[in-house]
């Protein structure tokens, strides 16, 4: 059996204004704003639904592959 | 644009009607446009008291109203904002820009309050298109100076919300929260706050 394959979101804290857009529509409350800095994804909990990168106002928020 | 909204309602979800209550407010009597130091102090009560976002993040009503019309009504397109509008010498830039515009018009309050300029019964736009609006104030019933802040104050409060609903109607619904001066600071006070700790 292959490895299975899961879309999760990522940020790019360089990019990202903590405006909090991603974490107001996150369904599995995935995404935070760090200490006013930067949004942080808990892959773990993340199911990839792209939620966050459709609200993210500054491209920060991309969705990655992982296996 | 896909409507999204948040997955729980919660109170400050609502906050955008304190910014149609404000804008309806200063129309109709100019000196409630003072209320707007509330949008200019929380921010950094938050930034500096608790080293926290909160207010950009949950009680902003400016990113409340621009999530409501753009991502809940569906007024935005949706799509991301050119790079060079994302870049941090544009947000830096605006930033020093719009601090400029502040700092004069702080100088034109000075300068009503010792007898050197005329009041201006006028709300500026974009800080150069002077729109009339001298049904708002009654004279004599604050000081000139006082009343000079409020139409400072409101013509930025006005032109920085019409640039927001202009960037939410052509991209993301929160795209003004990419370049707000407010966050840029905030977001800069967090980061030496929380690296110093």
């Amino acid at each position: 059996m292959g490895n299975v394959k899961r879309r999760h979101a990522a940020v790019e804290r360089g990019v990202c204004v903590a405006c909090g857009s991603c974490e107001d529509v996150c369904p599995r409350g995935a995404v935070k704003v760090m200490k006013g800095s930067y949004a942080a994804v808990d892959i773990s909990l993340c199911i990839g639904c792209g939620r966050c990168e459709m609200v993210c106002p500054a491209g920060a928020v991309t969705m990655e592959v992982a296996e | 644009m896909k409507p999204i909204q948040p997955i729980k309602k919660r109170w400050y979800h609502y906050l955008w009607i304190w910014s149609v209550f404000y804008f309806a407010m200063g129309f109709f009597n100019i000196i409630f446009a003072w209320l707007g130091l509330i949008s200019f102090f929380l921010p950094f009560v938050f930034a500096i008291g608790f080293g926290t976002k909160d207010f950009c993040n949950k009680y902003c009503d400016r990113g409340q109203l621009l999530r409501v019309l753009g991502g809940q009504v569906g007024f935005s397109t949706g799509r991301l904002m050119p790079s060079w509008l994302r870049s941090s010498w544009f947000r830096y830039g605006f930033l020093t820009f719009f601090m400029s515009m502040f700092g004069q018009m702080l100088y034109t309050t000075y300068l009503v309050s010792a007898g050197a300029k005329e009041l201006s019964e006028a709300v500026t736009l974009f800080w150069s298109i002077r729109v009339p609006w001298e049904w708002a104030y009654t004279a004599g019933s604050v000081e000139p100076w006082q009343a000079q802040f409020a139409f400072g104050l409101y013509s930025l409060m006005l032109t920085s919300a019409i640039i927001g609903i202009l960037l939410m109607l052509l991209f993301k619904p929160r795209s003004w929260c990419a370049v707000c001066p407010m966050g840029t600071m905030t977001q800069m006070i967090c980061k030496v706050r929380n690296n110093n700790e």
